[in-house]
């Protein structure tokens, strides 16, 4: 028998108000939880993904939606840019670097992306087996891809029009796996990526065989249809030989064919460029330029009133647990008031007693705390099993951070706060008095 | 084991009570009597050290309460002096074992061994029983059997019997008595149930001013 067993032993006397109060505090608590972590991981992820990456440039239409279509990869595309006008902008003195990315295909959900070489290295890419693309139709799979679908080096799958599961099928060529990539814990991990070229071969193979397909609504339209015919023939020639030639590493693929891409991720020669760049883009071209730290900024701002509600939430729980503590404690302290004195009488200290109340509450506190970060982590780990493609689904559930620590110390504060006054009346109780009383 | 000189003790606003000498050997009984209001249950808390005297001296077992810090006193008190109360006031969130626990942690006390004391008051059986599942006998009987856990040297009983019938009366003051003797304690029971004057002879009356 010891002080700690007494206070546990009252805990579970009274199982209904100790479960209410404990259950309560939990709530507020893995709300807090939840927050901590994806306020964590997502900015961390946001900043992450963007790094190296100074603007993006994409048709004209929401700023937002591009980046999130471009750099994170989780809203639709704004649309297609001319090639000849994306290629007039690399050459831009203000530019240091410029990567165009091809979108609209998805295999499995998985996005693919047509892009260059250059793509790898911005994110500082480690190769698990096999090595990047040389040819049309070589592609390199994150992690993630890997490890959902199976696919192993030299593997072919066809891709699916849209980038959703489910749309229609490019079945005329199949991509083949050249390379897999180590978890680089970033947007990669998801990615398909491959060659522009790829991605502009296999929408010719649809308007070669399906006519009709080229009416549909289509986020990489293919610049062809008012001079189908030339292109086709064209074609037709090249055919042959054309998935035979090298893809181009860096830069633009050159081509005869009025071609268009989806988006140019740019970086910045030099400060000027950020002042002049996007102005001359916005204003002078029929693209439009959008800063990632800027809108992703922007984004934040726009989800912080629902993330101080749900704090406020949170702290309302908090406290309504913590009057639930010392209404319990203090109810349950005026019957208790013979105990304590018969405990006296047995020998306790006030002192004792006054450990005894608080453990009580530091107890019930503490439990609710380690129920509430289980709960939040749980929460958590449910929102990312039911979202399987977008950002959400990124966040790790079971990291456990620093952070966390606080929110054990928070809740044993409200718990010496609730014990406070019962506590202090438990000390000041006459035994003589409480057992004369009968 | 039990000496007093006369004590005196007055409760805020009113007169001074005063008590007559005490002396109990070691495995001797004393009864105080008196009516209700006399005092008794003061006696008892001053001898206990629940509260201190106005004047006199209480001295346990060679050990005077007033010189005792309030802490020591507490301590004192578990280890050396076993309260039996009028109604049980058994910790309803434990059971009986856990009970008698409880006396040997605040007694910082090996004591009694809990099973054999358990059986010599016939209610072994009733160890991990929940107290709110025993009858008033058994109550009071779990309520001696933590006043002894300790091998006092002084027993004190505030009206022990009042809710008991007769059997059980009888049963519970034959206990304290024999348990009493064979620790070697002195025993002090007040009350003022006739049952309980057939069996103890010895007895000092409380009387108000």
């Amino acid at each position: 028998m010891n002080l700690f067993r007494i206070s546990w032993k009252y805990l579970v006397f009274r199982p209904l108000s100790t479960g209410l109060n404990v259950f309560l505090l939990a709530l507020g608590l893995a709300i807090i939880t939840v927050l901590l972590l994806i306020q964590d991981q997502f900015e961390k992820k946001m900043n992450q993904d963007a790094e190296g990456i100074d603007l993006v440039v994409g048709a004209k239409g929401s700023p937002l939606q591009l980046i999130l279509s471009s750099v994170y990869h989780i809203d639709f595309p704004t649309g297609n840019i001319k090639l000849d006008e994306a290629a007039r902008l690399s050459r831009n003195r203000l530019v240091k670097k410029i990567i165009p990315l091809a979108l609209g295909d998805n295999y499995q959900g998985f996005r693919i992306v047509g892009t260059n070489h250059d793509y790898l290295a911005l994110y500082g890419v480690e190769f698990y087996e096999g090595k990047v693309w040389d040819l049309p139709f070589e592609v390199v799979l994150g992690a993630e891809i890997a490890a959902k679908t199976g696919l192993r080096v030299g593997d072919g799958f066809a891709s699916s029009h849209g980038i959703g599961v489910g749309s229609h099928e490019h079945d005329q060529h199949d991509f083949v796996v050249s390379g897999i990539l180590v978890p680089q814990g970033n947007v990669v991990d998801r990615l398909v990526m491959t060659s522009i070229e790829s991605v502009w071969y296999s929408h010719d193979d649809v308007s070669e065989t399906e006519e009709e397909e080229t009416s549909l609504p289509d986020s990489l339209a293919i610049g062809e249809s008012h001079q189908e015919e030339n292109v086709a023939a064209a074609q037709e020639e090249a055919h042959g030989d054309r998935f035979h030639h090298p893809v181009a590493k860096s830069g633009f693929p050159s081509t005869e064919a009025e071609r268009e891409v989806t988006a140019l991720l740019v970086q910045y020669r030099n400060p000027m460029a950020a002042i002049q760049l996007p102005r001359m883009i916005n204003s002078g071209t029929s693209m439009q330029a959008a800063s990632p730290s800027f809108e992703m900024s922007r984004l934040f701002e726009l989800l912080g009133v629902g993330i101080s509600l749900l704090q406020g939430l949170a702290v309302v729980l908090i406290v309504v647990a913590g009057l639930g503590i010392f209404i319990a404690l203090y109810n349950s302290l005026k019957e208790r008031k013979y105990d304590l004195a018969i405990l006296r009488a047995l020998g306790a200290s006030k002192t004792q007693l006054l450990i005894l109340v608080f453990l009580e509450g530091l107890m019930l506190t503490f439990l609710g705390a380690v129920l509430g970060i289980g709960l939040g982590h749980t929460f958590l780990w449910l929102l990312v099993s039911q979202s399987e493609q977008n950002v959400v689904a990124a966040i790790q559930p079971w990291i456990f951070l620093r952070k966390e620590l606080w929110i054990i110390v928070y809740a044993l504060g409200v718990g010496v706060a609730a014990s406070l006054i019962p506590a202090w009346s438990a000390y000041q109780t006459s035994i003589a008095k409480q057992l004369t009383k009968a | 084991m039990l000496e007093t000189s006369a004590l005196q003790y007055a409760h805020p606003g009113q007169a001074v009570i005063s008590f007559p000498e005490i002396k109990v050997q070691a495995g001797q009984s004393l009864l105080v009597l008196g009516k209700s209001g006399s005092g008794k249950t003061t006696l008892l808390n001053l001898l206990s050290g629940l509260l201190t005297p106005l004047r006199g001296e209480v001295v346990v077992n060679g050990t005077k309460l007033s010189a005792l810090s309030e802490q020591a006193m507490d301590l004192f008190r578990g280890r050396n002096i076993g309260i039996v109360f009028q109604k049980p006031h058994l910790i309803a969130a434990l059971d009986v074992r856990q009970n008698l626990e409880l006396a040997h942690f605040f007694g910082k006390k090996k004591g009694q061994e809990i099973p054999r004391l358990l059986a010599e008051l016939d209610i072994a059986e009733k160890a991990k029983a929940s107290v709110l599942t025993l009858s008033e006998g058994e109550a009071q009987r779990v309520s001696i059997a933590r006043a002894l856990a300790n091998s006092p040297k002084l027993i004190l009983a505030d009206e022990p019997t009042s809710s008991l019938d007769d059997e059980n009366a009888e049963k519970v003051i034959r206990l304290l008595k024999t348990q009493a003797a064979k620790i070697g304690a002195a025993l002090v029971i007040v009350t003022h149930d006739q049952r309980v004057k057939n069996q103890i002879s010895n007895f000092i009356e409380v009387k108000r001013p």
